[in-house]
């Protein structure tokens, strides 16, 4: 290890998650203790470490076994697809089974151990083991007198493991006030994990703790694992850490003005989105269109439905122009309907896992989330959504979830208290007024972009989503008939403004053509003017110049003066 | 006549015999007292008619295995049937005789 801190040597257990929890495994050479209750997994858990060690990190392993033979084990383990047989034959694994009838057995006197210690001791020889389970060593107590002699024995054997430098698994069942019935944690101190089934309202979950880890820093929270076909896996969440990366890359929502909506260009790639309202609000429709408008892009979207059957949603949203039916047949939408109440959340969360895992989509939608919640198991349906989300962010697929909003209560919480996970939170709502119900739909947060804080109506038409204009009155937002009424409304007005406006127009016109007429007339009587006058002005100077003749003529005919005043005249 | 002829014991002395196995870990103290004790309840009690081998697991560790051997010293009542184990250095007489059916448990 590269690290400056120097580590306890672990031996990692290759079981999915616990070696996260664990910080690489369980202590390299030193006993581990795994207790719990009948059924939880021990065995399997400790099977699992040894023929993963085995197969994966050359360990090869002893499991001596006092409970099951070994002909059981090996059937048991084969449904995981553990063969035994190939290891045992290949000297990977050494499987023994500890037969101790009680009723056979006689004690006369002092005995010891030793018998255990040689054979464990060969066998772990024979191999070169590196690893070693002991399932369940407290059946010992049950199969041999004395317990004191036992206790003694389990110390020294503890001790010797420990001498011979394997990597021990001790399991034991849980007991009254202890951990384990024979007190073997006493022991065992160096790890001690404990394994826990428990049922609540009628759904099982499995839950792991490491309780202690001398030297060595742990996750200590319960952390749900599960079996299924490849063993156990732990589902950590706190060791995912938030270092996904975040997309600047934008999808559509499948619905252009919604789009329009969320800052113009759709969600964040990658990012998570919440649907929620009350019944009948539309939030399949949306999560349709926005599985439609994957595949449009040619990715694929995973649909996980937990109320309806996909044919029943095919049907349904070819009602709204949605063809989901095509995008099946051509490979690009999955449907993965379950029943929530089919199995335990855990159950629920690796299968998803799985889902996503083999599909690879792009884009999942989970419609809806609340059936998961029957009734007080709210914080462990966040704990799997957290896990959800977690995963889907870390492997870039943008997640829509719907939820439905209880009446009564606050729209803008979610039965399951989310929200902090969510990025982008749809809220589609009734808009209940005159008499109607109708759909609105507002955008309560979008990390990360300008979005549009208008309550926007929206219909659903055969065509798909619809969103309408906004109109508000004096009561809020109007839709509905009180919108198309406003509508209307509002028609009539611009026809009237439009009226008006071409009244005044022709006023108008009529006002200039008044005018040009009347200055046509002045023009017409100036002009008469004119001519009068002129001719006015024309006998005038004709009198003038008659008068001036006629004073002449009279001069010269009278002789008098006639040259001095022409003279003067003519000086004038 | 009795006791520590080696694993060669004849089968067919099986149905009047009592065929013993003893399995030690080396010659620890109860190891030795577990040889005595059994040798002198045979002696006392079976009057020859008893096949006993000591087998110690150090020498034959993969016996260990197959016989289902667990706590030493442990003596094996191979025949006659049913099978019974007895652990212990076979100080306690009584409890030996009740190991090997010769006497009623109280």
């Amino acid at each position: 290890m590269p690290k400056s801190r120097k580590q306890l040597p672990k031996s990692p257990t290759g079981i999915q998650g616990l070696d996260e929890i664990t910080g690489g495994g369980l202590p390299k050479g030193r006993p581990t203790l795994i207790c719990g209750g009948a059924g939880c997994g021990k065995t399997l858990l400790a099977m699992e470490f040894l023929v993963r060690g085995a197969a994966q990190f050359n360990e090869p392993g002893v499991f001596m076994a006092f409970e099951e033979t070994a002909k059981d084990l090996t059937q048991n383990v084969a449904s995981l697809g553990f063969d035994l047989k190939d290891l045992i034959a290949r000297k990977k694994m050494v499987l023994d089974f500890v037969y101790i009838e009680r009723s056979e057995i006689e004690e006369t006197g002092e005995y010891d151990l030793e018998g255990l210690f040689i054979r464990l001791g060969h066998a772990i020889d024979s191999i070169h083991a590196r690893r070693v389970v002991l399932d369940t060593i407290e059946s010992l107590f049950a199969g041999l007198p004395n317990p004191l002699i036992l206790r003694a024995e389990l110390r020294r054997l503890f001790r010797w493991l420990k001498a011979k430098g394997v990597t021990a698994v001790v399991t034991g069942e849980r007991g009254e006030g202890m951990l384990t019935r024979q007190g073997l944690e006493e022991y065992v101190s160096d790890c001690v994990i404990v394994l826990d089934h428990r049922v609540n309202e009628q759904v099982s979950s499995r839950r792991l703790r490491v309780v202690k880890y001398r030297g060595s820093t742990h996750g200590t929270n319960d952390y749900p694992f599960l079996i299924d076909e490849d063993g156990i896996s732990v589902l950590p969440v706190t060791s995912l850490g938030l270092q996904h990366i975040a997309s600047i890359d934008r999808i559509s929502s499948g619905v252009a003005r919604l789009d329009a909506m969320l800052g113009g260009a759709g969600y964040y790639r990658g990012s998570s989105v919440l649907v929620s309202g009350t019944a009948g609000t539309g939030k399949s429709s949306l999560a349709a269109h926005f599985a439609d408008a994957a595949c449009r892009r040619g990715e694929h979207a995973l649909y996980f439905a937990f109320e309806e059957s996909p044919t029943q949603i095919m049907r349904n949203m070819r009602s709204i122009g949605i063809d989901l039916s095509r995008w099946v047949q051509k490979g690009l939408l999955q449907f993965e309907a379950t029943r929530p109440t089919l199995f335990g959340l855990e159950m629920h969360l690796t299968t998803m896992r799985k889902a996503v895992n083999d599909f690879k989509p792009q884009v999942v939608i989970l419609d809806p989330l609340n059936s998961f919640i029957t009734g007080g198991n709210e914080t462990n349906v966040k704990m799997m959504l957290v896990r959800l989300v977690d995963f889907l962010k870390i492997n870039q697929i943008t997640g829509l979830f719907t939820s439905l909003t209880s009446g009564g209560g606050a729209l803008e919480q979610t039965d399951v208290d989310i929200s902090s996970l969510i990025d982008t939170w749809l809220l589609l709502r009734d808009i209940e007024n005159s008499s109607e119900r109708n759909r609105g739909l507002y955008i309560l947060k979008s990390r990360g972009m300008a979005h549009s804080n208008q309550i926007r109506e929206f219909l659903l038409t055969d065509h798909g989503m619809d969103l309408r204009d906004v109109y508000v009155g004096p009561s809020g937002v109007l839709a509905g008939s009180a919108r198309l009424a406003q509508e209307a409304q509002e028609k009539a007005a611009l026809m009237i403004r439009d009226q008006e406006v071409e009244l005044r127009r022709i006023e108008l016109e009529r006002k200039r053509t008044t005018l040009e007429a009347q200055i046509a007339v002045m023009r017409a009587e100036f002009a008469v003017e004119e001519i009068a006058s002129v001719k006015i002005i024309g006998q005038e100077k004709a009198e003038k110049a008659q008068l001036v003749q006629e004073r002449v003529d009279m001069g010269l005919s009278r002789k008098a003066d006639a040259t001095a005043k022409k003279q003067k005249r003519g000086a004038k | 006549m009795k006791t520590t002829e080696p694993k060669s014991a004849p089968r067919t002395a099986e149905s009047k015999h009592y065929v013993l196995r003893l399995y030690v870990a080396g010659q620890t103290p109860k190891s030795v007292d577990a040889i005595t004790n059994i040798k002198k309840i045979c002696e006392e009690n079976l009057e020859g008619r008893c096949v006993l081998d000591v087998i110690d697991l150090y020498q034959q560790p993969q016996l260990a295995q197959g016989e289902q051997i667990i706590a030493v010293p442990t003596l094996i009542k191979k025949w006659p049937l049913p099978l019974r184990r007895i652990i212990g250095d076979m100080s306690n007489t009584e409890r030996v005789l009740v190991g090997l059916d010769l006497r009623k448990k109280k």
